[in-house]
């Protein structure tokens, strides 16, 4: 890992236009495929495009990472995940828009 | 260093059942989970609550624990004696995300670290990810900005060590809440000869003296004058791309919403940027300005409660 130095490094926008594979999610979370495809028979993630297999947007290794550390750290079965993420995201959706009412 | 007491942090008794010490780690991991918590420091709460676990809930590292703790007390200076974890065989894989106490550190880190890795195996590096608050000017106009984070690291010999470094990051331009930076092999360097890893950056706002951010759209609370908002008006407002000359139409009121469409966060496709109306009274301070009043008054057949029946 470079240590600390005065280059700007470009930052690229890694958003719902991303595309990743299967493999990508899995690698990217360290976690076996088949974690991930639980998480999409539960509900948790989405696929977006099956033309060239499944590919998710940029915002499935927020939710992927986020459901794995409730998994992880709070001994949650799959079906517990999958309502505290959506809860947890209806929390923040609800914050932010009575932020901006105010 | 000092001693940490484990089943203090964890509110349970010495002798206290596994059955009892899962139940306690359970209720203070929702009360603490940094996804979940809203109490201060909930982090910093969380990982020590996770680090008394991964203690506690091992029968061997409790053991060797137990044989430690009978010589010290809490908060009390602390060196592991050598080889104190002779005779201990450690198995459970760590949980593997969060920096331990130096004090953990020193009695398990390596053996944490064998277990931690896991049978994962990739030529890369691992990813890193980090969150920050951002000023919204960055995302308006894009630009550079400097952060310093912690990292977890191995160091040689195998103990977990956290790492500060500071990064100059060219944010993208048009960047919202939630949306994560990608740099490109920033992220663990890779225990083979494979790429490092990437970091990713997940963004949120800083709170705006002037604009409300909500996603994309940006909104701004505009005082108006009453009879700027009942006889129409061109006013000045400031917006995140300079000030404009907006035209409020005829009989607006307190709470009318007008959009620039476009003129929020320049994302794609850009944002929207609203402005809300607020009438602001002058003040009744002088004769001049109480006879304009009252001139309003007997003028105007006006009851403002008329909604409320009274």
């Amino acid at each position: 890992m470079s240590a600390s130095d005065d280059r700007v490094l470009p930052g690229s926008l890694f958003d719902e236009s991303a595309r990743l594979s299967i493999g990508d999610l899995s690698r990217m979370c360290a976690v076996d495929e088949r974690h991930i495809v639980e998480f999409v028979e539960e509900g948790v993630l989405h696929v977006i495009d099956v033309s060239t297999g499944w590919r998710f947007s940029g915002d499935a290794l927020r939710r992927a990472r986020l459901a794995l550390r409730l998994e992880r750290d709070l001994e949650l079965n799959l079906a517990g995940v999958a309502l505290a993420v959506e809860l947890i995201e209806e929390i923040s959706q609800l914050r932010s828009e009575l932020k901006a009412r105010r | 260093m000092e001693f940490k007491d484990y089943y203090t942090v964890m509110g349970v008794a010495r002798d206290a059942t596994d059955a009892q010490i899962k139940q306690a780690y359970r209720k203070l991991a929702r009360k603490y989970h940094p996804d979940v918590s809203k109490e201060k420091d909930a982090e910093a709460r969380f990982k020590e609550v996770g680090e008394a676990y991964e203690v506690l809930k091992s029968p061997e590292k409790r053991a060797a624990y137990d044989q430690l703790g009978k010589n010290h007390r809490p908060g009390e200076d602390f060196r592991p004696p050598p080889d104190w974890d002779a005779g201990f065989e450690f198995s459970g894989a760590g949980s593997g995300n969060s920096a331990y106490s130096d004090f953990f550190d020193s009695l398990f880190g390596a053996q944490a670290r064998s277990a931690r890795r896991g049978d994962f195996h990739s030529g890369q590096g691992e990813d890193h990810h980090a969150k920050v608050l951002l000023d919204l000017e960055a995302s308006l106009n894009g630009g550079a900005r400097t952060f310093t984070l912690r990292m977890p690291e191995f160091d040689a010999s195998g103990r977990l060590v956290s790492k500060e470094r500071t990064l100059h990051v060219q944010i993208p331009k048009g960047i919202v809440s939630g949306q994560q930076i990608r740099l490109a092999g920033q992220g663990a360097r890779s225990p083979g000869e494979g790429k490092p890893g990437d970091l990713y950056i997940e963004v949120d706002f800083q709170p705006h003296s002037l604009y409300r951010i909500d996603g994309r759209d940006l909104s701004l609370d505009l005082p108006v004058a009453p009879w700027e908002a009942a006889l129409g008006a061109t006013v000045k407002t400031p917006t995140p791309g300079g000030t404009v000359d907006l035209k409020i139409p005829a009989a607006s009121h307190a709470g009318s919403k007008l959009r620039l469409k476009g003129r929020g966060i320049p994302a794609d496709p850009a944002g929207d940027f609203y402005v809300v109306l607020q009438i602001a009274l002058p003040a009744a301070n002088d004769d001049k300005a109480k006879a304009a009043y009252a001139a309003m008054a007997s003028a105007l057949p006006f009851n403002p409660r008329a909604s409320l029946g009274v």
